[in-house]
């Protein structure tokens, strides 16, 4: 009886009410249509064409110019070039970004406020600058000259000053992603690790870690997919020697810049390429673990 | 396991959130940490776990100093309150941590830890459910589960923040009178912390009143609620009516009325008693008179308020037959009472 109380007023309502009730926070269909309309204008034109137009150029020539122009030397030495720096700075910036993360979101310490805004400098330092500064620090004038004749390591113009300069480009991206999530999170659970006898290593890898899988995946695919499109940066530092310190963005500039045009698109196409593989294995992640992801907190961002 | 607590303090950048306790808890026992927020109890509470670390004092388990010890070191059974379950370990991965993490020398087989996590559900009363993931579960398996897991690492000490405290009423009971089988069964030594009286009360063996950060008194529910140490305690733990009352010659007079008699030296006094310690006085004889200004049912009794010219609202708690109703003229007569300081009275009816 009870039960038949509390539904029979609802039920009135609904059949009282002779059009289909909408929710409250959405609009009505002329509004829905324009602002989508709008939005896909907007993405077709500066996400879609440009995309479209690489792949267009790229395959102008056909087939076997677009391979000719992947496998020749240059590209090559460009495309192994660039899978090392990435392979390098990537592991490195997710060390430190780790590291940084867990320093400012689990504990306390005097600084930290300056230490959060040092990780957001590359992103508000225009790279060319990012670039400037390592030839400024090891170049022929450096202050670091002393050390680099000294121990007789190429830095500017070599792949080390081109790490460096990724590194600096691309530092902020895992411990942006991490760092939010870490604070949200905070220490309940290594408490609770250390409180039935883990220690700070069995704590870090079996608590603190899992915990930010997914984020940390996440902030490792965006900081590959910037340390291997970086160009300005690099551009300052590399100086641009073909075949030996030129990555994939520096040589599809020189390719563009002797009209090669075919050819530099067809490099292109990597990088895009690249960006596809990144956004597909994200959303492959997501789809997959997407009951994860929720209840680690990445859903909520 | 005895614990002995001695002169402990704790300050938080210049705040003192306990100060000099000291408190003995003895093996085997079940005892309710008991304040309001800010109180002091949950950091007593975890600087027995070593979760923190104290400013001043010691805190020995047994015959053994325990201060300067790590938590992992101190072997607790630590239930958090929003439990913090490892959510990407299954039921099972959740007990069985606290074993897989010993040192390879002490830890049991894999097969071993599987065997003791199934065991623990089965005596938390969730067979079956090793394989499940915790957000899966109910608020009331969690608590079970981390429960189970603390108990896991046969801990020498059993310690819960808040362990009912987010959970719906009716689940609380039924988690409440579990607990308190669960540990007459396994007769751990347990503290845990809540802000509820009730709930401290009902399943405490003693119960530790605090209020900033310090212990205002000791003892078991019947010592808390008729020999209440403070007028805190008094006021905390139940609703209460303050009158101010002279003492002289050994009556208790309220406003030139005598309400009884004490053994008490001469002075002004603040009385407290309770809504349900008043009784209504016939029409002309002596008591606290006023004019009803609200009456409501409330279970099996009336809950009728009057107020008074002087003294502002006195709540009553009368059988449900009870007459009075808005706007008549009646008087009230405490049956039961505690007197205290009139300073420390007022103190209670400021805050």
């Amino acid at each position: 009886m009870a039960l038949e109380a509390v539904h029979m007023p609802a039920a009135d309502a609904t059949s009282a009410a002779p059009r289909a009730p909408r929710p409250v926070t959405t609009e009505g269909p002329l509004v829905k249509w324009l602002l989508t309309a709008v939005a896909l204008a907007f993405l077709a034109f500066f996400l879609f064409l440009p995309l479209v137009a690489v792949f267009a150029e790229a395959f102008r020539n056909g087939l076997d110019a677009y391979f000719a122009a992947l496998v020749e030397p240059d590209a090559l030495a460009a495309i192994r070039l660039t899978l090392i720096v990435a392979a390098i700075s990537v592991p490195l910036n997710l060390v430190f970004g780790l590291a940084a993360a867990w320093a400012i979101a689990k504990h306390d310490f005097k600084g930290k406020s300056l230490l959060l805004t040092l990780i957001d400098l590359p992103f508000s330092v225009s790279p060319v600058i990012a670039g400037l500064v390592f030839v400024l620090l090891f170049g022929a004038q450096g202050y670091f000259q002393p050390l680099v004749a000294w121990t007789g390591l190429k830095i500017v113009f070599a792949i080390p000053g081109i790490v460096l300069a990724t590194v600096f480009v691309t530092l902020p991206f895992v411990a942006r992603e991490l760092i939010p999530l870490m604070q949200e999170q905070g220490t309940g659970d290594e408490e609770a690790a250390v409180s039935l006898g883990a220690n700070g290593w069995q704590t870090f890898w079996r608590v603190t870690l899992p915990n930010v899988k997914w984020a940390l995946l996440y902030g490792v695919l965006l900081c590959n997919a910037r340390a291997m499109g970086e160009f300005g940066a690099v551009s300052v530092i590399s100086g641009k020697i073909r075949g030996f310190t030129n990555t994939m963005p520096l040589q599809i500039e020189i390719l563009y810049n002797e009209y090669a045009f075919s050819a530099a698109f067809a490099v292109s196409t990597l990088l895009a390429g690249l960006a596809f593989v990144t956004l597909g294995i994200k959303a492959v992640l997501e789809a997959r673990y997407a009951g994860d992801i929720a209840a680690t907190g990445r859903g909520r961002h | 396991m005895d614990i002995s607590v001695r002169h402990l303090a704790k300050e938080f950048d210049g705040f003192r959130a306990l100060n000099d306790v000291s408190l003995d808890i003895r093996s085997g026992e079940l005892i309710a940490l008991l304040g309001p927020s800010g109180s002091g109890k949950t950091t007593l509470l975890r600087l027995i776990a070593g979760l923190e670390f104290p400013s001043g004092g010691t805190i020995r388990f047994g015959q053994e100093d325990a201060s300067a010890k790590s938590v992992q070191e101190r072997n607790v059974g630590f239930v958090f309150q929003h439990y913090a379950l490892f959510k990407h370990m299954s039921v099972a991965d959740n007990i069985g941590f606290g074993l897989s993490v010993r040192p390879r020398g002490t830890r049991p087989s894999r097969a071993e830890i599987r065997r003791r996590a199934e065991e623990l559900l089965e005596l938390v009363q969730l067979p079956g459910l090793g394989q499940r993931y915790p957000a899966q579960l109910s608020g009331g398996q969690r608590q079970r589960v981390a429960l189970a897991r603390a108990l896991a690492i046969e801990p020498r000490v059993l310690l819960l923040d808040e362990p009912f405290g987010a959970l719906d009423a009716k689940v609380r009971r039924e988690l409440r009178r579990w607990l308190r089988e669960l540990h007459d069964r396994t007769g751990h030594t347990t503290v845990f912390v809540t802000h509820d009286q009730d709930e401290a009360l009902e399943l405490a063996d003693r119960v530790v009143v605090m209020s900033q950060g310090r212990i205002e008194q000791v003892g078991s529910a019947a010592d808390i609620h008729d020999r209440p140490a403070s007028p805190f305690v008094f006021s905390f733990v139940g609703s209460s009516n303050i009158l101010p009352v002279e003492v002289r010659g050994g009556e208790i007079a309220y406003r030139g009325t005598v309400l009884g008699r004490t053994p008490d030296a001469d002075g002004p006094r603040s009385l407290f008693v309770r809504p349900y310690d008043l009784e209504l006085v016939p029409d002309g004889a002596p008591g606290i008179g006023g004019t009803v200004s609200l009456a409501r049912r409330s279970g099996g009794s009336r809950i009728i308020e009057i107020d008074t010219p002087e003294d502002g609202r006195i709540e009553l708690e009368l059988p449900a037959d009870a007459p009075g109703s808005v706007g008549d003229r009646i008087a009230v007569r405490p049956r039961r009472w505690h007197l205290f300081e009139a300073a420390a009275g007022a103190r209670v009816t400021g805050g």
